[in-house]
């Protein structure tokens, strides 16, 4: 099968946040771009657009990865579950509201992949002490250095879920 | 990035088939290695074959071997209760690479052929003979903290960055490949090439083929291993040296031993010698450090990364020893 | 008179809009008809531009126009009074290269993957020059001053008294390059309606960017209004209006559209700044009771060829201890790199390291405990204008540090400490930056159904400036701080100084607090019931120049050391702070807590590689260059000590953001040293430093 020139666009459906949303990309485009600048989802960030950072964490099928190294052609019929499917400023998500609390943050510009990330180790069923979690979520930077505030956070959350 | 066709295989035949009739033409399956280098403009193909819908990503476990497809995800081969028991190296090379996000979009066959992360093989405005033949080497009398030691050329000092690799050289991982030709297994040690006078070549396979699977065969070595991974920081960070070694001991002496280097070498290392050193031997410090020794026999630095010659060798006595402590 | 919400741990105001992914930064900003710009950087560190070959890109699917030095808008501003050489004034405006990484083009598209793949069409041929890329050979030069503050600077004799002293400690520490990194790159939108121009940019100084975007196009600043809610981080780097701003507002005009600039990360390491390299030498003469009698810091800075910014580490040490013999001075090595700017505790947190390590190896050359030492050297005067302190906590610092850090359980012999085949560390220093303010202004209005709305031009970067201003808000007024809307970031608002300096809370804080009052006051007196507004102005009033105003603290670091490796890994931190009145007690503590990542950056990973042969910077992204990661950091105990400062200024701030880094490096170093026997006056300190240890 040979192809002659760059076909320019894909269609493809990526459903986000429980939402079927079509879309007609280059296959140059990230999944990453795909959700800030077509679909204007902008609560996912781009810190590095290298996979360093993790500002850029989505949940695909249920698993945290780094929406800037993958393409969005790449994703036709997968879930993708963005910051602004957690929850809402009126119904937060108790990891959203543990961070309030903890005040997880500063600047606020690696928070969705921190929180994003959250939700996606608590999906992975492990083990988690201080020193675990520190180390699952080392795959986000946070420059501000909220890292203690962003762990107690998540313990917050994870031992809350034990008792339940 | 420069634009490009796209095409979803939906199987290895279809994978074979596009990369054979597309001279320019690479596979894309976790895309953590190629969408990067596709941003750096290392990577220019004129197709991207998708291959991360191909159902090649089991994990079958048999008495005498565990074989992963080429299309597991790290997470999974790392998460794995049996990996974990029969090959402990294997699976904490695994958990100490990169991030938890990166391995849960990372394949095994992926990161086999992860290139090297040498800034100069980045950065398309210095010489590098690995992205260009005959271009020059810019890390020799440049900036070269991240490379080498062993497996060196005038040519190319550029260090491999996998950390499952090297655990798989160790222990006699076989890689299994497809192609237009006949199916073919390769020892993954032998699957790896020094740069030599080309640099720019790295492995044995042919541009229309791809890899389906690992195969890691039971040991003894293996099932008593670990792997030891030093950097500058505390996590997500490649290796300054890292270290995959296993020991069996049998009447005090040891009976078989494994030992790979990683973060040292221009492709994952399997260090014969230093087995060599320990077959028979007493599993004591003088036998660890002679081991260590042998190692790095003939290592050589380049100025910045003097200091990985000592360091690696510390590394590979702790390992041996701590393979030995009293639990 | 109780201040409930004073100083109450109140969950930030903004953090909903935070956690939910609703807070808009710059490059989310959507104006209708948006197109990208995409700038193209020189490979050349110095040279001239031959030829820019540019045809490829303009036939690129998508692009609309290439802006060059050939067509772009011409700037007809005039130079600063600041600087000679305004790197703005040259911008596109000539062929010739000053430093790496300059821009010499913009390829504006519809689409960002348009305009990324036709910038790497756009190609440039050069006559390149010898580039001064080498601190060790660049020709040194002697600044007098600045930013006010006097660079060669001498009280008594020194020299002597250093000669004389019985014991003498003398040594050369060395700090490299650093970049700011913030998790939000530089980004800027440009929109022309006319002649007014509305730009939306992440900075530090909206007012700032303002007044240079006018002087570019020399425009009245009343044509120019900018806008930015939230800053993704800042530390300094986007506290000067680099070039993407003004090419930005040149791509508009050109392309008669709206234009994004959003900066790549490796682009973070061009034309926006960076910490200079520093190579600082420290010499303390003390008697035998460790009393320092002399203290001389002299520093050698890089700076850029064509653009003069100092790194003041001496301004760290000029004040601090009761020293009757000091000196300070200050020389640059300029090279062919942008300028470098202001980085967090920017003089500080360099000369830190080197001063409060000499204090260490002091320390030992006396026998001394280092904290006994520090409480020996105390300035209960300002020790260079004689005037006294507005208030100094910091002999409370010490001894509160030293009795949650458990200082006592440490046996001052080096390696004379493990824990699980580690070397165990504990080192300290003291940690201190001044406490200033500028004018700053702000609007207050309350409506008739009793909400307040509270607006002022200053900005937002993690400081917490939208919760402490509302708290200050609905305290004075006795209302809820629900009731309170804090608005920042237009320069629609009334003038508010740039948040650097750890200023933003002293000088904003007394605007809002004079806003209040009088409202208030109004409240109080009024007749009717409809809206109510009020402005206020505060500035520094004469009588805060009387005193010498500073905020003090002492950090505490405990490392454990590999020792055949030499991973060093910081185990335990504490630092207690003297700040004045804190206004939040849980953000407070999350600007130290910040502060003091910085410092565990600083000490062990953080260095910028450069290739001297190119002039060019080989560590452009995150996995080169390495800041700390979750698992590099472990729990920090951070006190604020209860301060009561009436001088400073009336509501008694100090600013926070910054003394937090200063005296990590030096306080893990000595720590590192306490644990190996070994002294790294270099940082960072990485595994190479300590393999000769065992």
């Amino acid at each position: 099968m040979k192809m002659q020139a760059a076909p320019t666009t894909v269609e493809i459906r990526l459903v986000v946040n429980g939402a079927e949303r079509r879309m007609s990309v280059e296959p140059n485009v990230t999944l990453l771009d795909a959700l800030r600048d077509r679909l204007h989802l902008t609560g996912t960030k781009k810190g590095c657009d290298q996979g360093a950072c993790g500002a850029c964490t989505v949940l695909v099928n249920g698993r945290r990865v780094n929406a800037c190294l993958t393409l969005a052609v790449m994703h036709d019929g997968d879930e993708i579950a963005t910051i602004e499917g957690l929850g809402s400023v009126d119904n937060l998500h108790p990891l959203q509201a543990a961070f309030l609390k903890h005040d997880g943050y500063q600047c606020g510009y690696c928070t969705p992949g921190q929180i994003m990330s959250a939700a996606g180790l608590l999906r992975e069923k492990r083990d988690l002490t201080r020193e675990s979690v520190r180390e699952q979520m080392s795959g986000n930077i946070c420059r501000c250095g909220a890292y203690p505030n962003i762990v107690d956070a998540i313990l917050d959350v994870a031992g809350a879920n034990d008792k339940a | 990035m420069k634009p490009f066709a796209y095409a979803r295989a939906r199987n290895i035949e279809d994978a074979v088939g596009l990369l054979r009739d597309n001279p320019h033409a690479m596979c894309i399956a976790g895309g953590t290695t190629v969408v990067d280098l596709l941003k750096e403009g290392v990577f220019q193909p004129d197709l991207l074959v998708d291959v991360s819908r191909v159902a090649q990503d089991a994990i079958a476990v048999f008495d005498d071997r565990i074989e992963f497809g080429a299309l597991a995800r790290m997470n999974d081969v790392a998460d794995h209760a049996q990996v974990a028991a029969a090959f402990p190296a294997v699976a904490q090379a695994l958990a100490a690479s990169a991030s938890p996000q990166l391995r849960n979009m990372a394949t095994i066959g992926g990161n086999l052929l992860q290139r090297t992360r040498c800034v100069y093989f980045r950065d398309l405005l210095t010489p590098c003979n690995k992205r260009v033949r005959g271009s020059g080497c810019s890390a020799i009398g440049g900036w070269n903290r991240q490379h080498a030691v062993l497996g060196t050329s005038d040519h190319c000092i550029a260090a491999h960055p996998s950390d499952l690799a090297v655990a798989l050289v160790a222990f006699d991982a076989h890689v299994q490949i497809a192609g237009a030709g006949a199916a073919r297994a390769v020892l993954l040690t032998d699957f790896y090439s020094e740069p030599g006078e080309t640099p720019d070549v790295e492995n044995t396979l042919a541009h229309d083929e791809v890899i389906t699977g690992v195969v890691l065969p039971r040991s003894a070595a293996a099932g008593h291993s670990a792997y030891l991974k030093l950097r500058d920081r505390a996590s997500f960070e490649f290796a300054l040296v890292s270290v995959a070694a296993g020991l069996s001991i049998a009447d005090g002496l040891i009976a078989h031993a494994r030992i790979g280097l990683g973060g040292v070498a221009t492709k994952p290392w399997r260090a014969y010698d230093a087995e060599g050193a320990l077959i028979g031997q007493p599993a004591n410090e003088r036998t660890f450090k002679a081991a260590a020794e042998a190692a790095l026999a003939g290592a050589r630095g380049y100025g910045h990364n003097d200091f990985k010659i000592p360091l690696a060798q510390r590394a590979v006595e702790r390992v041996l020893t701590s393979l030995v402590a009293p639990t | 008179m109780t201040l409930p919400l004073i100083g109450a741990p109140v969950d930030r105001v903004d953090g909903p809009a935070k956690v939910t992914g609703s807070a808009t930064f710059t490059a989310e900003f959507l104006p209708e008809g948006l197109v990208y710009g995409e700038i193209v950087l020189s490979t050349v560190a110095k040279g001239t531009i031959k030829a820019l070959n540019v045809r490829a890109a303009r036939e690129a699917p998508g692009v609309l126009v290439v802006m060059t030095h050939e067509n772009a808008p011409r700037v007809t501003g005039k130079p600063s009074e600041e600087n000679e050489n305004d790197p703005f004034l040259t911008l596109l405006q000539d062929d010739i290269v000053r430093f790496d990484r300059q821009p010499v083009a913009v390829v504006i598209a519809e689409t960002l993957e348009q305009a990324k793949y036709a910038a790497i069409l756009v190609t440039a041929d050069y006559a390149p020059e010898t580039a001064a890329t080498d601190f060790d050979s660049a020709p040194v030069r002697m600044p007098d001053q600045f930013l006010g503050e006097d660079l060669q600077h001498t009280r008594g004799d020194p020299q002597r008294a250093f000669e004389r002293a019985a014991l003498q400690v003398k040594a050369t520490y060395t700090t490299p390059v650093h970049h700011h990194n913030p998790m939000e790159a530089h980004a800027t939108i440009a929109q022309w309606e006319g002649e007014n121009l509305t730009v939306h940019d992440s900075t530090q100084f909206i007012s700032g960017v303002r007044r240079r975007l006018a002087q570019v196009f020399r425009m009245s600043q009343d044509r120019v209004r900018v806008v930015c809610p939230f800053v993704g981080g800042g530390f300094g780097c986007k506290g000067t209006a680099w070039a993407h701003v003004a090419l930005a507002a040149m791509a508009a005009k050109l392309a008669g559209r709206p234009v994004r600039i959003e900066l790549s990360r490796a682009q973070m390491y061009g034309f926006v700044g960076f910490r200079p390299r520093t190579r600082q030498t420290i010499s303390l003469g003390a008697d035998r009771d460790g009393r320092v009698q002399a203290m001389m810091h002299d520093t050698l800075a890089q700076t850029a060829v064509h653009d003069d910014w100092i790194e003041t580490s001496g301004l760290f040490s000029v004040g601090l201890y009761a020293v009757k013999n000091y000196r300070m001075s200050q020389r640059l090595a300029p090279l062919n790199t942008t300028r470098p700017t202001f980085t967090r505790a920017p003089g500080e947190a360099t000369g830190s390291f080197a001063l409060e390590q000499a204090m260490d190896e002091l320390a030992y050359a006396a026998g001394i405990d280092p904290v006994e030492l520090r409480m020996r050297n105390y300035a209960e005067k300002d020790p260079d204008n004689g005037k006294p302190f507005s208030s100094k906590s910091l002999r409370e610092c010490y001894r509160t540090g030293a009795q949650r850090f458990g200082w006592n359980e440490r046996t001052p012999q080096p390696r004379s400490m493990h824990r699980n085949g580690k070397l165990v560390g504990m080192g300290m220093a003291t940690a201190s930056y001044p406490a200033w303010r500028s004018d700053a202004s702000a609007y207050m209005r309350m409506n008739a159904d009793g909400t307040v709305l509270v607006q002022s031009g200053t900005q937002e970067l993690g400081t917490g400036a939208y919760t402490v201003f509302t708290q200050l808000t609905a305290e004075i007024l006795g209302i809820s701080i629900e009731r309170v809307t804090f608005q920042l970031g237009d320069t629609r608002f009334p003038r508010a100084p740039i948040s650097a300096g750890s200023q933003t809370t002293a000088a904003v804080g007394n605007a809002v607090y004079l806003a209040a009052v009088k409202l208030r006051d109004r409240l109080r007196d009024r007749r009717d019931s409809g809206p109510i507004e009020v402005h206020a102005n505060a500035e520094p009033a004469d009588s805060e120049e009387d005193y010498s105003t500073h905020a003090y603290g002492a950090q505490f670091a405990q490392v454990e050391v590999d020792p055949d490796f030499g991973e060093v890994r910081l185990v335990k931190h504490t630092g207690v702070f003297g700040c004045g009145r804190v206004l939040n007690a849980k953000t407070a503590r999350s600007q130290l807590i910040g502060g003091i990542t910085w410092g565990i950056g600083m000490a062990l990973m953080e260095s910028t590689i450069s290739d001297a042969r190119i002039g060019r910077v080989m560590s452009a992204n995150l996995v080169d260059y390495h800041v700390p990661v979750n698992a590099d950091v472990p729990e920090i105990d951070v006190v604020l000590l209860e301060e009561v400062d009436k001088h400073v200024n009336p509501i008694g701030v100090k600013g926070i953001g910054e003394i937090g880094i200063t005296g990590v490096a030096a306080a893990i170093a000595n720590a590192v040293y306490h644990a190996t026997g070994k002294r790294v006056r270099d940082l960072p300190i990485t595994p190479e430093r300590l393999l000769d240890i065992s």
